[in-house]
């Protein structure tokens, strides 16, 4: 296990016996959880078990039903600043109509009113951090012409635009094929150990983070479990919460999780993200 | 004369020309208001994918500005409001996409009933009523040009106010809305100005043919550029084209104004797609490098 870089200073998240539900229906309860400055936590979990609440739980955008949440000492809300995230691919209806340096540049000033002032710097900020992600070929691209793993590295960009402390990403290594997962985990990674910036990574496919996942969040209906993935992944921790026998297996270092009752090995159930070219090519 | 010569004698017509230059002056100056002011909004519509509401929007502008006409009101205050009515209902009850379009469709053909009434209560100039639906441009005199240009400066100001958030809204609402940027509030305050952008629109081109100044123009352009700076630029230099070109042309015929706009605004398209296509051959080229390397 590689050592955690820095977990000095408060908690980014602290969560205490907080509870999140539906109605009636409660997703999760009773969750208590510390992420450091420079933690990067996994959170896995079939679909429907809560893992996006979990995600507009953090940013402000779903209250809890019950316990408390706070991050970077305050109301999630208010937090909204220091938070970099990394939305589930989705095409956007405008990506003909925007270009990768566009994107990365709404997450430095797209949040403000009134015209646009000393353009000079934000510009050079921006390329800056094409450049770290890699971007740079690319920058003046419109986003519709890009593939899905060179678009994601523009988005990572993006969350990193205003030097977050929290970095929240959902489902970011959806339909990128291996070398790209690669990629994206690469630079998430450098940036906590470089900047100390806490990751909170939802994810249903466990073994693109093996090896980088300090801690687990496991939700599943009816329960949870928090601890290092030598912890939580194994056959009697699954099985005592799922209710049923689980079988988990290492296979050269991959973990292989049988028998969950509502799990998926393979991809989960989003729609095929369509790679959208705006006709152009074949 | 052959009959082919009659019609295109109808169609373009350059006899006392400069006389009636003078009489539409006053358009020419509108034209340039609205050419800025449908270039910009298009930009949004484009993004928000929003045509279909400027149709509707314009069909409410046109029962607002007949029942002015009935009324014997202010025509262009009666088709702002119309505009501002429907604009609102859609803010409303569809600020979700698939919603958004089942409300516009119910709303549509109801402002055009209404209009239809209202037109045929009206017992003025009938040029009056067509100039509604299809266009007109010796209509605007010195108190609507007032209406028109206040308008238009509003328009302006709330858009240039507005602009980053409204993007970053529109074209990425999540992170927006993760960033604290008020989307829904923006996508309410937009829907207005647009209805603002819809009533100025119909005052030239009338109300079936708004989408030729408020779409075409912004289309255009985001066929040849992605960038954030030259995109409403060339909207706009678009906007203005069409419409100023429409006027000057219809000067001397004996047609409505709106086959000229739209013509011209539709060329403009055309051309500009065939552009484009050149544009992402390139960036096609550039893909198939980075591929194999």
């Amino acid at each position: 296990m590689t050592p955690i870089p820095r977990q000095d200073g408060p908690p980014v998240v602290t969560l205490r016996a907080a509870a999140l539900s539906y109605g009636d229906r409660a997703v999760w309860s009773g969750l208590d959880l510390d992420v450091r400055p420079g933690e990067f936590l996994a959170v896995l979990g079939p679909n429907g078990a809560g893992k996006t609440s979990f995600v507009r739980a953090l940013l402000g955008r779903r209250p809890l039903s019950g316990g408390t949440l706070t991050v970077l000492g305050g109301p999630a809300r208010e937090a909204a600043r220091h938070i970099g995230y990394v939305p589930q691919q989705a095409a956007l209806s405008a990506q003909a109509l925007l270009r990768a340096r566009d994107l990365v540049r709404f997450g430095i000033d797209g949040h403000r009113f009134g015209p646009r002032l000393r353009t000079a710097g934000i510009r050079r900020r921006v390329d800056e951090i094409l450049e770290s992600v890699g971007a740079s070929a690319y920058a003046d691209v419109p986003l519709g012409m890009l593939s899905g793993g060179e678009r994601q590295r523009v988005r990572i960009g993006q969350a990193l635009a205003t030097d977050p402390r929290l970095l929240l990403c959902d489902e970011p290594l959806l339909s990128l094929d291996l070398n790209h997962q690669r990629a994206v985990t690469e630079l998430i990674d450098a940036r906590r150990r470089s900047h100390g910036t806490a990751v909170v990574f939802v994810t249903h496919e466990i073994n693109p983070v093996l090896g980088l996942a300090d801690r687990v969040l496991y939700l599943a209906r009816g329960g949870h479990r928090v601890g290092t993935p030598d912890e939580v992944l194994t056959s009697e921790s699954l099985s005592r919460l799922y209710g049923t026998r689980v079988d988990v297996v290492r296979v050269r270092g991959r973990v292989v999780v049988a028998g969950a009752p509502d799990e998926t090995t393979g991809p989960p159930h989003h729609p095929e993200q369509a790679h959208e070219t705006d006709g152009v090519r074949a | 004369m052959t009959l082919a010569d009659g019609i295109w004698h109808q169609i373009f017509d350059f006899t006392d020309y400069g006389q009636l230059l003078a009489l539409v002056r006053n358009s020419l100056v509108a034209g340039v208001a609205l050419g800025l002011v449908g270039g910009l909004a298009g930009v949004f519509v484009l993004m928000r994918d929003l045509p279909f509401a400027v149709h509707g929007i314009s069909e409410l502008s046109f029962a607002g500005a007949s029942a002015a006409l009935l009324l014997d009101a202010n025509v262009v205050a009666g088709s702002i409001a119309g505009s501002l009515l429907a604009a609102g209902a859609i803010g409303v009850l569809g600020a979700r996409a698939r919603d958004r379009n089942s409300v516009i469709g119910i709303i549509m053909p109801f402002g055009l009933g209404l209009g239809v009434l209202f037109l045929a209560l009206y017992k003025g100039r009938a040029a009056n009523k067509f100039g509604l639906l299809t266009g007109q441009i010796v209509a605007v005199d010195t108190p609507q040009m007032s209406w028109l240009l206040g308008t238009s400066v509003l328009v302006l100001a709330a858009l240039a106010v507005m602009w980053r958030p409204l993007a970053f809204a529109s074209a990425d609402p999540d992170v927006a809305q993760a960033r604290g940027v008020p989307v829904r509030t923006l996508s309410f305050a937009f829907m207005l100005v647009l209805g603002l952008a819809v009533a100025l629109s119909v005052q030239i081109v009338g109300a079936l043919l708004v989408l030729s100044l408020v779409v075409t123009p912004a289309a255009a352009a985001a066929r040849v550029t992605a960038s954030p700076v030259l995109l409403p630029v060339l909207s706009v230099l678009f906007a203005v084209a069409s419409i100023e070109g429409g006027i000057l042309l219809a000067l001397g015929g004996s047609i409505p104004i709106s086959p000229y706009v739209t013509t011209i605004s539709f060329a403009i398209y055309a051309v500009c797609r065939v552009a484009g296509r050149l544009r992402n051959r390139r960036w096609g080229a550039r893909r198939a490098v980075v591929r194999e390397a």
